[in-house]
C-alpha cells in the first residue's frame, strides 16, 4: 500500500490476485492475456504457490475445480474462445458451489475473430455462460487500478456466498499501462480459516463430498431455488455502480469497462460545452444495478448506451428502464473502439443541440 | 462364530447400483481395502467420473468429488498440487479416460503427477446404454457399431497402458482383470503397489482393469467372464507393462546413417 507502480493491466490483475491470496493458477496461452500466465509463472512460486501451464483451457478449469474443492484461492484467465472452452467446468463449479475466480480479457469474435478489444462476451458472462440456471459474480474494471484491486473483492464475495466470480476485461485494459496503487494489505491465505466444505486430510472428521448432481426426485429443483435465494441476496448486498453527474442530467451515457472510460471523457467534454450529461457505469454487471437505472429514468428521459459489441449490455439497460425513457445504442463491435468525440456528437444529436 | 471377513472401512454402507456380474463392485472393494490397509483412508480423496461409476463418491469412505467426463486427471492434479499430503485417485471408465479425457490422461502422466488412476476397461459405454468405446474390440457390436467395429470406420482399440508407458512421468502401469478369484487377488496386489508408489511420490501410477459388462455386452455374467478370457485378454494382455522394478527393454539398434 502507498506505493505507486506503472503496470500493464494483465500484470496488475495477476499481482492483485496474488496479493488477495491466490496460490494456484492454471491457464493456457491466448492473446491478449498471455501476460497473466507469464507473470504468474514467476511470481506465484515466490509466494509458495503453484503455477501450471495446462494442456488446454478445459484442463485448466478442471484443475481449478479440484484445487478450489480443497479450499484454495485459485485463478485462471483466458480470452473469449478459451472462456467458451471453460463453460462446462464453470457450470460444475456453480453447481458444486465452489468459489473459482477467473478473468476474461475479451477479444473480437465470433470464432477466432481478432485480437482487438471487444465487449461481445457480455451475455456469456452475465447469463451464467454454461449450461443450467446459475450466475457468476462479474466485476467490470475500467482502469488498470481496478484490474489490480478487484480480485480481492471477487475472492471475498466468492467465498462468502460460494459462487464463481470473474473479471470481465478486454484487450485494451489488458494491454494498457497506468499507475497502480493497491488499496489493501496483502492477504496470507494460510492465515485464513479453512472452509467447512474443503476436501483434504480429515483428522477424523466426517467425510465431505463435492458434487453438482442429485438424481433424487425434486432435489435438483429444490437446489435451483436455493441458488436463486443466494443470487437474490448477492443482488441485494453486493451490487456496485458508479454514477457521475446524473442528478441534473438531461442525457445519461451508460457503459462498462473500456467503453465507460471513453464516456467519462465525453461527460467532461459535454459539461464543458454546457450540456447536462451524466454517466452510469456499472461496476458489477451481474448483479446489475437495475434500481439505479430505474430511479434515474424517473427524471432523465434520454439514455445513450455505448458498447463494443452489437448490443448485449443494452438489453439489461432496457430491462431496468422498462420503456420509461428513450434508449439509443452506439455499437462498435469486434475491435471497434469508440472515441469520446463520436459519442459527444451522438449526445449532442440526442439533446437536439447539434 | 469367528468373523473371517467384513466390509472394509474404505466403503460406505450405501448399496451399490452396479449390474449383476459387473466388475466395478469388486474393484471398489479392492481399492477400499488397500487404502484401509495402507492406513491412508483419512487423507484419501476419490474422484468419481461420468459413467456407471458416477456415484463412486457415495461408495468410497473418504473425501470425494464428482467431476466432468474425462477430467479426473486434471481434477486430481489440482487437488494434489494444493494438498500434496493427500492420496488422490481418479476412478475412470474407458470413455472417460481414453476418449473425451485422452488429453488429460496423457498430460497428467507426462507431468508425473503423483496420482493414481484406476481404469476400468470394459470396452463399452455402460451408463449410456452400450455405445462403442475407444477400447471396443474389432468386430465387437455396440449400439453405435451395430455391424461390429471396423478399422475403416472407427480405427483400432487403444492399449492405454502401452501408450502411457512411452512417458517418463508414468512410473507404474499394470493391467489386471477380475474375472477369476486368482486375478482378483493379483489385481488387489497391483492396486496396492500403485498406491504405495504414490505414497513414495514416485510419479504417475495406473492400474488398468479389464472388466465385464454383461448388460451392454448382452451376455450372461458367466458368458461375459468367458468373453474376458477368450477375447479381451488376448488383445489386452495382463501383467506389468511398466514399473520402477521392471528392467528396461533393450533399445532398438540405431540405423547407420549411410545405409
Amino acid at each position: 500500500m502507498g506505493e505507486r507502480n506503472l503496470m500493464k493491466g494483465n500484470e496488475a490483475l495477476a499481482e492483485g490476485a496474488i496479493r488477495a491470496g491466490c496460490r494456484f493458477f492454471a491457464g493456457y496461452p491466448i492473446t491478449p492475456q498471455n501476460e497473466i500466465p507469464e507473470y504468474m509463472s514467476w511470481r506465484l512460486p515466490q509466494t509458495g504457490g503453484t503455477f501450471i501451464q495446462a494442456e488446454s483451457e478445459v484442463a485448466a478449469i478442471n484443475m481449478l475445480y479440484g484445487a478450489t474443492a480443497c479450499g484454495a484461492r485459485v485463478m485462471t484467465s483466458s480470452s473469449s474462445p478459451g472462456i467458451s472452452l471453460k463453460q462446462e467446468g464453470i457450470s460444475y463449479c456453480a453447481g458444486a458451489r465452489l468459489p473459482i475466480f477467473y478473468a476474461n480479457v475479451v477479444r473480437g469474435g465470433p470464432g477466432l475473430g481478432n485480437i482487438a478489444p471487444a465487449q461481445s462476451d457480455y451475455y456469456q458472462a452475465t447469463r451464467g455462460g454454461g449450461h443450467g440456471d446459475y450466475r457468476v459474480y462479474v466485476m467490470a474494471p475500467c482502469s488498470v487500478s481496478e484490474m489490480a484491486n478487484f480480485p480481492k473483492r471477487c475472492y471475498e464475495v466468492g467465498f462468502k456466498y460460494r459462487i464463481p466470480t470473474m473479471i470481465l476485461a478486454d484487450g485494451l485494459l489488458g494491454q494498457m499501462m497506468e499507475p497502480v496503487e493497491f488499496d489493501f494489505e496483502p492477504i496470507d491465505p494460510a492465515a485464513l480459516p479453512e472452509p467447512d466444505w474443503a476436501l483434504g486430510v480429515r483428522n477424523g472428521r466426517p467425510r465431505r463430498r463435492v458434487k453438482s448432481y442429485d438424481l433424487a426426485p425434486g432435489k435438483m429443483e429444490e437446489f435451483n431455488f436455493q441458488l436463486e435465494k443466494i443470487y437474490d441476496e448477492i443482488a441485494a448486498k453486493e451490487t456496485l455502480c458508479e454514477t457521475i453527474q446524473c442528478e441534473d442530467a438531461e442525457l445519461i451515457l451508460t457503459a462498462y469497462g473500456s467503453a465507460a472510460r471513453v464516456c467519462k471523457s465525453t461527460v467532461a467534454m459535454a459539461r464543458k460545452a454546457g450540456l447536462k450529461v451524466g454517466l452510469i457505469r456499472p461496476i458489477t454487471v451481474w448483479p446489475f444495478p437495475k434500481k439505479i437505472f430505474a430511479d434515474a429514468a424517473e427524471k432523465t428521459k434520454k439514455f445513450l448506451v455505448v458498447e463494443m459489441s452489437l448490443g448485449q449490455y443494452v438489453e439489461d439497460v432496457q430491462l431496468s428502464i422498462l420503456g420509461r425513457a428513450q434508449i439509443e445504442l452506439h455499437k462498435r463491435p469486434a475491435g471497434g473502439i469508440p472515441t469520446a468525440e463520436e459519442v459527444f456528437e451522438l449526445a449532442r444529436k440526442m439533446l437536439g443541440k447539434d | 462364530m469367528k468373523k473371517v471377513f467384513e466390509r472394509t472401512k474404505g466403503l460406505t454402507e450405501i448399496p451399490m447400483r452396479y449390474c449383476p456380474g459387473c466388475g466395478h463392485g469388486v474393484v471398489h472393494r479392492l481399492v477400499a481395502e488397500v487404502l484401509e490397509e495402507l492406513n491412508v483412508l483419512d487423507r484419501s480423496v476419490a474422484i468419481a467420473p461420468v459413467g456407471c461409476s458416477v456415484f463412486a463418491d457415495e461408495y468410497f469412505n473418504c473425501d470425494a468429488i464428482q467431476g466432468p467426463h474425462g477430467r479426473g486427471p486434471a481434477i486430481a492434479t489440482g487437488i494434489k498440487r494444493v494438498k500434496p499430503e493427500c492420496i488422490v485417485f481418479s476412478y475412470q471408465g474407458d470413455g472417460d479416460l481414453a476418449s473425451i479425457g485422452m488429453a488429460e490422461t496423457i498430460h497428467a502422466a507426462n507431468r508425473a503427477e503423483n496420482i493414481t488412476i484406476i481404469f476400468i476397461n470394459n470396452a463399452i459405454y455402460g451408463m449410456t446404454g452400450g455405445q462403442m468405446a475407444p477400447t471396443t474390440l474389432l468386430g465387437m457390436r455396440s449400439t453405435t457399431s451395430p455391424h461390429g467395429r471396423t478399422v475403416e470406420a472407427n480405427g483400432y482399440p487403444f492399449k492405454m497402458c502401452e501408450l502411457l508407458a512411452t512417458l517418463d512421468g508414468a512410473v507404474y502401469l499394470e493391467r489386471c482383470s477380475v474375472h477369476t478369484p486368482a486375478n482378483v487377488l493379483k489385481c488387489r496386489k497391483a492396486i496396492k503397489k500403485a498406491f504405495t508408489y504414490q505414497i513414495e511420490r514416485r510419479g504417475f501410477t495406473m492400474v488398468e482393469i479389464v472388466s465385464q459388462c454383461p448388460t451392454d455386452w448382452e451376455m450372461t455374467p458367466l458368458n461375459a467372464i468367458e468373453f474376458v478370457k477368450t477375447k479381451m485378454i488376448p488383445y489386452f494382455p495382463l501383467g506389468v507393462i511398466k514399473s520402477p522394478e521392471k528392467k528396461e527393454s533393450p533399445k532398438a539398434k540405431e540405423e547407420p546413417v549411410n545405409a
